[in-house]
């Protein structure tokens, strides 16, 4: 079946698939958001418990979805694998330290004789809540500011200058996503705590966080939202591949996409209902309009990215080097053949519904971390 | 593909890549084998209900836990150092070495990562057949992880079902099949899972041997190495086969790995295998420092050319065939191997400028020689050639290898016997009284950590220069970046991977010593 779809269909249904990974991936930081709050909300050693495990419990997924996002990547549009990874070398390494000690830390953290002790554990995992998603936000801020590399007819890259990555932090614009995206990650989180948890005092207190994470969380989104719809992007001919500058261009790719307009804002009130919900009327699934409504929100974003004729992986140093998904992706029998892995996704997903619903039943008490339980406590 | 490389930027970044495959492989083996070992102590349980087997399997299950977690840690970094260290080689196989990957991610980590959550918190929430089924399917996924990574690998090592496509300066997929199914892939798969089988049965015994000698919890002790020792058992025979079918697939695709892994310097017919020996420290040959005689070894004559070719007489080519040629066996020289990738490399250089400079005639005629069949069988399958600078280079660290290799053989026919010897006191003697038997089961887990890593050796280090046999070498494989940035990660790396170890063995061992009675936490 995918062999009648044409190379440029696949690119385009690749990009959709690597879209919808950074769009679970930026839901699923919940369990950095809330890592990020563990000095905040838990007062004492048994809410503290509560947090971790919690968040314990989902931590695998988010860890998956990165591998899985990386692996995708590299095996459809190689080319921005080798030039963004090994060109934007200090960046990226920076995000696989702040996850390798994530990993460690909820099975080793409350384990007798661990070494580093629990505060050591603990703070680990603070730092990956805090840096994770900012760094995260970062790098995905420079598809639409770019970035400094060429790529030579051989398709080899360098880049051009000796900050490798690091210097995407002196753009507000990147900075600004980063932070949104920060801030979100808390917000999500604590909406995750008042859904799972059963503790009247989490409760109150997550709904009070709520609100002050809200604010600045509305300010970085608005700033970077703004400055995209005014900004110049980075536009190329389909027919001579020659790249330009165009003015509004990711404003104009709302206004000619009109469907992904409307998942955007559609996500974007989402959010909001699920916020404004959870605080008016106390509600427990506030997570499920705020998580679905980021999942729409950052999908639509990186369609803006990539779709209609525009580089979603710009290069400021040289124009023309510029990737787009069809001058970076991978041949088209590749695509093709990964396509019929791609049906085994909707599986997936049913069967982590399934499971986590059968033993996520009971919300999280108490009783079940201090008490006698067969369960695995963090 | 970068024209100057700084070699010390090369040495650490293959380093870098080597100490995190590493500390990866010292976690992955035991996740691949005691998964299954659960699944069949729950098993029993389900099957018996009798207590005893589930208080067994939790206890081993808690150990697997602080286990796989560091997996985990170690293994996203493996995955994104592609791109960061590896960067042109990215590109270059990318087509084919991804598709694996992504794989891995959709189809087994998930599985992996949702069932483990219900083996470890499912114990009172779900049915009992419901958390068996996910404990098998724990085991499954883990080694359906290893399934499509070691695809890739034995790619590297034999790479098949792709042609290289001069427009984009890449290989490209055209059979799927041809990849996955490729004997290498088959072989490679069985044998390393098996590997990983064996350690996690040496594991247990060697653990419970331990309580044995404290006199302490006996029968859980005895229940856990009957099953891991029969399991062991089984996965050694296995083992052992499919390591006779690695060599036999290294020296059809990778004749230089085969003859580091075996001394042979000069190839002839009815070549002897080498069942031990040690090299003198003088070289033999004034123009090649790596070639060492042997100052003692062991040889069962033509056994080599039976085992390769199933022909005692066959011809095995040694290291020196491969450098000089060998006319009678139609061997080129590697010098004509090299001006013939250069070659290849000309001529897509300069069929890529003629198109660069809009000379749409001149490039045409250039595609259609590189693609010709003559020049593809000739002249392109020796790329990888035309990076190398110097013959020598094509010569593997040979004591490494042969060592690494032998060790691993050895050890590998010792835990053989030692499965059998298990088994047999177990189920036909007092094993409790042979304290001898049970100090040594302790001693021979680190030496099945040490096969692991010799296997690893062998595979790695003697595909030297290649990173894909004989399309790419490193030095073209690696990022533009300095040395001084992978140095300072390469540190940090070694560092925090170290305080982890050392944090999961003071963890693991705290938990082993607790025993299986105490909740734990
Ligand atoms: C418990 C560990 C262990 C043991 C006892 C053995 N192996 Fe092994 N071997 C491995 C663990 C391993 C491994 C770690 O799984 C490797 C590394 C790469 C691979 O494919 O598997 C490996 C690789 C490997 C290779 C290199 C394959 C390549 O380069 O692609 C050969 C030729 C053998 N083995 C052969 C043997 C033979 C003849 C054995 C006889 C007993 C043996 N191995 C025992
Ligand atoms: C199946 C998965 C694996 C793949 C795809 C793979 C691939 C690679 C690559 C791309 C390199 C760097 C290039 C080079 O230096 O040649 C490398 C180097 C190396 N790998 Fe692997 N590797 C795998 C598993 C392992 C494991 C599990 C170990 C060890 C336990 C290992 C040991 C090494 C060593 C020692 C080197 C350094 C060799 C050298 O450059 O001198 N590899 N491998
Ligand atoms: C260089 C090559 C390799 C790469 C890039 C790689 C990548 C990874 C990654 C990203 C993870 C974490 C997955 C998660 O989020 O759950 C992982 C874990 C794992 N990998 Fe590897 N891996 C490599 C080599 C191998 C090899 C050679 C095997 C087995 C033969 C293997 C088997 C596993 C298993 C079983 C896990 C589960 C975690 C554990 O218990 O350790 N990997 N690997």
């Amino acid at each position: 079946m995918f062999e009648q779809l044409s190379h440029l269909t696949l690119q385009h249904y690749w990009w959709a698939i690597i879209s919808l990974l950074a769009a679970l991936l930026v839901f699923l930081l919940f369990v950095q958001g809330g890592q990020s709050l563990i000095y905040e909300i838990a007062k004492n050693r048994n809410e503290r418990t509560m947090i971790m495990n919690a968040l314990g419990r989902k931590w695998e997924f988010t860890f998956t979805t990165l591998v899985t996002f990386g692996g995708a990547f590299f095996a459809s549009f190689p080319l921005f694998y080798s030039t963004s990874f090994g060109g934007a070398y200090w960046a990226w390494m920076a995000l696989l330290f702040c996850f390798i000690i994530q990993a460690v830390s909820y099975e080793y953290r409350s384990k007798p004789k661990n070494f580093l002790g629990q505060k050591t554990f603990d703070a680990f995992l603070f730092a990956n809540g805090l840096l994770g998603p900012i760094l995260i936000g970062v790098v995905v801020g420079t598809f639409f500011n770019g970035a400094e590399f060429s790529v030579s007819n051989l398709n080899a890259s360098t880049w051009q200058n000796q900050a490798r990555g690091l210097e995407a932090v002196l753009n507000i614009n990147n900075v600004a996503l980063g932070l949104a995206v920060f801030f979100l990650a808390r917000i999500l989180a604590l909406l995750y705590f008042m859904n799972s948890i059963e503790h009247k005092i989490l409760f109150d207190r997550s709904k009070k966080l709520l609100v002050y994470n809200t604010i600045p969380f509305l300010i970085f989104f608005l700033v970077f939202v703004i400055r995209l719809v005014l900004k110049d992007g980075y536009a190329y001919n389909p027919e001579t591949m020659v790249v330009s500058m165009e003015p509004f261009k990711y404003f104009m790719n709302l206004v000619q996409m009109p469907v992904v307009l409307i998942l955007f804002l559609a996500g974007v009130l989402a959010v909001l209902w699920g916020i404004i919900s959870s605080v008016l009327k106390d509600q427990t699934r506030g997570i499920w309009w705020a998580g679905g409504g980021t999942i729409l929100v950052v999908f639509s974003l990186m369609l803006i990215a990539g779709y209609n004729n525009t580089c979603y992986y710009p290069s400021n140093y040289n124009l023309q080097s510029s990737l787009n998904i069809v001058n970076s992706s991978s041949s088209k029998f590749t695509l093709q053949t990964m396509s019929y892995v791609s049906l085994a996704v909707p599986f997936v997903l049913a069967y982590i519904w399934y499971a986590w619903r059968a033993i996520n039943t009971k919300k999280i008490t108490e009783g079940e971390m201090t008490g006698k339980t067969e369960g695995h406590i963090y | 593909m970068n024209e100057i490389v700084d070699l010390s930027m090369l040495d650490w970044s293959r380093g870098q890549f080597a100490l995190t495959a590493f500390y990866h492989w010292l976690f992955v083996p035991l996740t691949l084998g005691i998964t299954f070992i659960l699944a069949i102590m729950e098993t029993i349980y389900y099957k018996t209900g009798d207590p005893e087997w589930k208080k067994i399997t939790r206890f081993w299950m808690k150990v697997f836990g602080i286990n796989f977690a560091i997996g985990v840690a170690t293994g996203i970094i493996l995955e994104f150092q592609f791109g960061t260290n590896w960067s042109y080689y990215s590109w270059f196989v990318g087509d084919i070495f991804g598709a694996p990957l992504a794989i891995e991610g959709i189809m087994a980590f998930f599985m992996e990562s949702t069932f483990i959550a219900v083996m470890f918190f499912g114990w009172d929430k779900v049915s009992k057949r419901f958390h068996l089924v996910s404990t098998w399917l724990t085991a499954i996924g883990a080694n359906l992880s290893a399934l499509w990574i070691l695809v890739a690998n034995a790619w590297m090592q034999n790479p098949v079902g792709m042609q290289f496509n001069p427009d984009t300066a890449r290989n490209e997929m055209v059979n799927f099949w041809d990849v996955f199914l490729s004997p290498m892939a088959i072989n490679k798969f069985l044998h390393t899972i098996s590997s990983g089988f064996v350690l996690a049965g040496i594991f247990i015994i060697g653990i419970s041997a331990w309580f044995l000698l404290k006199k302490r919890e006996v029968p859980f002790a005895k229940k856990s190495i009957l099953v891991a020792a029969i399991f062991g058992f089984i996965s050694s025979l296995f083992l052992v086969t499919t390591g006779d079918g690695s060599a036999r697939l290294v020296a059809q695709n990778q004749p230089m790995k085969l003859a580091a892994m075996e001394g042979l310097y000069q190839g002839k017919n009815g070549a002897g295998l080498v069942a031990f020996g040690i090299f003198s420290p003088t070289h033999t040959d004034p123009a090649n420092d790596q070639l060492h005689e042997f100052l003692f070894k062991i040889e069962i004559p033509n056994a080599l050319s039976y085992m390769i070719h199933l022909d005692a007489n066959a011809f095995v080519p040694g290291v020196k065939d491969l450098l000089n040629g060998n006319e009678k066996e139609g061997m080129l020289t590697a010098a004509d191997k090299i001006s013939r990738g250069k070659m290849a490399i000309e001529t897509l250089r300069n069929y890529k400028n003629a198109l660069t400079e809009g000379r749409k005639e001149e490039a045409l005629q250039m595609r259609d020689k590189f693609m010709s069949k003559d020049f593809q069988a000739n002249y392109f399958k020796y790329f990888g050639y035309g990076f190398i600078k110097n013959s020598n280079e094509l010569i593997p660290g040979i004591q490494l290898v042969f060592y690494s290799f032998h060790m691993m053989v050895i050890l590998g026919s010792w835990f053989l016997i030692f499965f059998i010897l298990s088994i047999y006191l177990i189920v036909n003697d007092d094993i409790t009284k042979r304290r001898l038997f049970l100090k040594i089961a302790i001693l021979t887990v680190p030496l099945v950590y040490l096969a692991q890593m010799a296997g690893w050796t062998v595979a790695e280090m003697g595909r030297q220069p290649w990173v894909v046999q004989d399309l790419l070498p490193t030095v073209a494989a690696v990022s533009n970046i300095n040395a001084g940035a992978v140095m300072v990660t390469f540190w940090l790396f070694a560092l925090i991977f170290t305080l982890l170890l050392i944090a999961e063995i003071k963890i693991m061992t705290k938990q082993i010593k607790i025993g299986p009675n105490e909740g734990g936490h």
